[in-house]
């Protein structure tokens, strides 16, 4: 890539808008994910007896079963939410960059 | 005999992080009777995937063909091939196995393979693939000085390759002596022999879709055991598990046991899982195989939900076997008082007991070759991983500086995967007894400290410099790797001294931030560096990882 081309591209509001959303995104997102899953480690690790106590009064089904299937189920949606985004937001504007670029 | 009986349980409790890691095929195995169901349809899948690789072949040309199946996956393939990668055999087997023995632990498991895709796809797949071409050593190079770099991510990745490879082929050896009674040595050279004709001549193709093939088998063999179960308890999870807690005496497997006791092992076992992931060559080369940036993130978003809803499933699996095994004497193993003292073919055959209480022999049959598939695309992955890195980072790139002629590289890969293979075989003979588990473990642990904070660093800090990279990835691996040899799993158990010297198995908690502090200091400290020429490479780079703009140039496959 030339410099003069990057420059452009630097330059353009739509460059500086997609970068400042994905980072925003992705990191925010990821932080979400550190702090529910060592959340959920440190649950288990530190509060064994109320994760294995029951969730409903008279049942036997624990805590930490909806507690640890939650982890998992928000796991796949928080990446559902990244794949929505970037498709709605970032294809449409990393799109619109190239061919302003050309 | 009687000391298979509770194999998992007595290795989770004495060394519940590295029993985690490896999630499975823990202590001795026995030779089951030879399975005439499981051998017959174990030759059907091979004769298949022998076609497979027939038809891949003849489209398996060009070196980029070799490497990235000419990035012609497409991104919901590529998902399956990914989840494929990770669903193995040990995971499956040794996540039923420790949910049959200790219950809720093995969720605990589940999540935190789990754990780490959401952050491969947020801040690793589409750079990733926006600045790579057949290895993830490419993204390194385009800013640090290319020898250097290159060599040291090429023995990490190998090194990472190998104790990867160690594991699941003992594994394997293990698993086919105990699906199919065959020798252990039989099975490792036939293991060894296969994975061996996938690769060289199949390529990334053959293996991709060998993987796809083996995750929808296993993925439906999974469903409908986990669906059998549940139907027999009415679809209520109360009434499977109050039966369960009938069988077992104790509602102790409702609560979280083993990793317990040392928090901050698991903590640092965490890490390793979740950030291991992202380093791991085998994994990341996955994602050259796609056309750009939007089909590597579908990718990554259906591998995490295939993955999620199979560990889900395993849990399911896991009580049901500890319900529908229970007092049929045909599964289990009893002393002389007629006290169920574990399971027939050890702890790992949870699951496979379970097939065939659902479904008898067939089922069974099936099972078992899905089990088998699954070791031979795994294995194949792998060797593939580690053929890349001999023939395009270490012959290519370096010994011919990027002018090999296309033919010779493409003959250096196929000699790489057959040295690969025939090593991957001896060393797997050798290690028949030793313990596996802290191998995975290592190799996660060496994949989140050297590999994993020098990709990132080159993706997104400006700061960082050629001495800093090396160092700092030196530092993650030497640190990893020693700290390892102190622990409990190869001080006491293999060198046999009385005390280890570090009392954890796992070292990520210290590895990890020792390999990103020694890459920061040593390239704030770098004097060696035009500082504004540097600059302009990194903005360069960024535009590009961001936008994916330059990448067509370089992908002329």
């Amino acid at each position: 890539m030339n410099v003069a081309l990057r420059k452009k591209i630097q330059a353009n509001p739509k460059y500086r808008d997609l970068v400042a959303r994905r980072m925003r995104l992705a990191w925010l997102l990821s932080a979400l994910m550190v702090v529910i899953y060592y959340g959920y480690i440190l649950a288990v690790a530190l509060m064994p007896q109320q994760m294995g106590a029951p969730v409903v009064e008279g049942g036997v089904t624990s805590l930490g079963f909806p507690a640890g299937v939650g982890v998992i189920v928000f796991a796949i949606l928080l990446t559902g939410v990244y794949v929505f985004q970037a498709n709605r937001r970032f294809d449409g504007l990393i799109r619109e960059i190239v061919e302003e670029t050309r | 005999m009687r000391r298979l009986s509770l194999t998992i349980a007595a290795a989770a409790a004495a060394f519940p992080a590295t029993a985690w890691a490896a999630g499975a095929l823990e202590g001795a195995v026995t030779k089951q009777a030879t399975n005439v169901t499981a051998i017959v349809m174990f030759f059907v899948f091979v004769l298949a995937t022998l076609g497979l690789t027939w038809w891949a072949a003849r489209r398996t040309r060009s070196a980029a063909d070799f490497y990235t199946a000419g990035g012609g996956i497409t991104g919901f393939q590529n998902g399956l091939a990914i989840a494929g990668d990770y669903m193995s055999a040990a995971s499956f087997l040794g996540i039923v196995a420790l949910v049959y023995t200790s219950g809720y632990d093995g969720l605990i498991y589940s999540v935190g393979v789990l754990a780490g895709w959401p952050i491969i796809l947020f801040l690793i797949a589409e750079p990733l693939r926006n600045l790579g071409r057949f290895s993830f050593v490419d993204v390194l190079s385009q800013r640090l000085n290319e020898r250097p770099i290159r060599l040291f991510a090429a023995c990490s990745s190998l090194t990472v390759v190998a104790f990867y490879l160690i594991a699941q082929m003992v594994g394997a050896g293990q698993l086919i002596q105990l699906l199919f009674g065959l020798d252990y040595i039989y099975a490792v050279v036939l293991v060894g022999i296969l994975m061996i004709l996938y690769v060289t001549f199949g390529g990334m193709l053959a293996t991709t879709w060998v993987q796809i093939t083996k995750a929808i088998l296993l993925l439906l063999g999974a469903s409908f055991m986990a669906f059998s179960v549940l139907m027999a308890f009415g679809f209520s999870l109360d009434a499977l598990f109050t039966r369960a807690i009938e069988i077992k005496g104790s509602n102790r497997i409702m609560m979280p046991g083993n990793f317990v006791k040392d928090p901050w092992q698991t903590v640092s076992l965490g890490l390793a899982l979740m950030f291991g992931t992202a380093g791991l060559p085998h994994i990341m080369m996955r994602f050259f195989t796609v056309a750009d940036q939007q089909a590597a993130r579908k990718s990554v978003f259906v591998a995490t939900g295939f993955i999620g809803y199979f560990y889900i499933l395993t849990f399911i699996i896991g009580f049901g076997a500890i319900v529908m095994i229970a007092g049929n004497d045909s599964y289990l193993l009893r002393n002389a008082e007629g006290v169920v003292t574990g399971l027939r073919g050890g702890g790992n055959m949870a699951a496979i007991h379970l097939a065939h209480a659902i479904g008898g022999d067939l089922f069974l049959g099936f099972i078992s070759a899905v089990a088998f598939a699954t070791i031979l695309a795994v294995v194949s992955g792998l060797t593939l991983s580690g053929a890349t890195t001999v023939s395009y980072d270490l012959y290519s790139r370096l010994i011919r500086k990027g002018r090999a002629d296309e033919r010779a590289e493409m003959r250096v890969s196929r000699i790489a995967t057959i040295t690969l293979g025939v090593v991957a075989v001896g060393l797997g003979i050798l290690f028949e007894k030793q313990n596996i588990a802290f191998m995975v473990g290592l190799a996660f642990a060496i994949a989140a400290s050297a590999n994993f904070p020098v990709l990132i660093l080159s993706m997104f800090w400006r700061g960082l410099t050629t001495r800093g990279a090396v160092a700092g990835g030196v530092a993650g691996l030497v640190t990893a790797v020693g700290l390892t040899i102190l622990g409990p799993g190869i001080w006491v158990k293999v060198l046999g001294f009385t005390t280890p010297i570090i009392t954890w198995d796992t070292p990520a908690l210290i590895s990890m931030p020792v390999a990103f502090a020694v890459t920061w200091l040593v390239s704030r400290l770098d004097g060696s560096v035009d500082r504004a020429a540097a600059d302009e490479v990194f903005e360069d780079q960024f535009v590009r990882s961001q936008t994916g703009i330059g990448v067509a140039a370089a992908q002329s496959h």
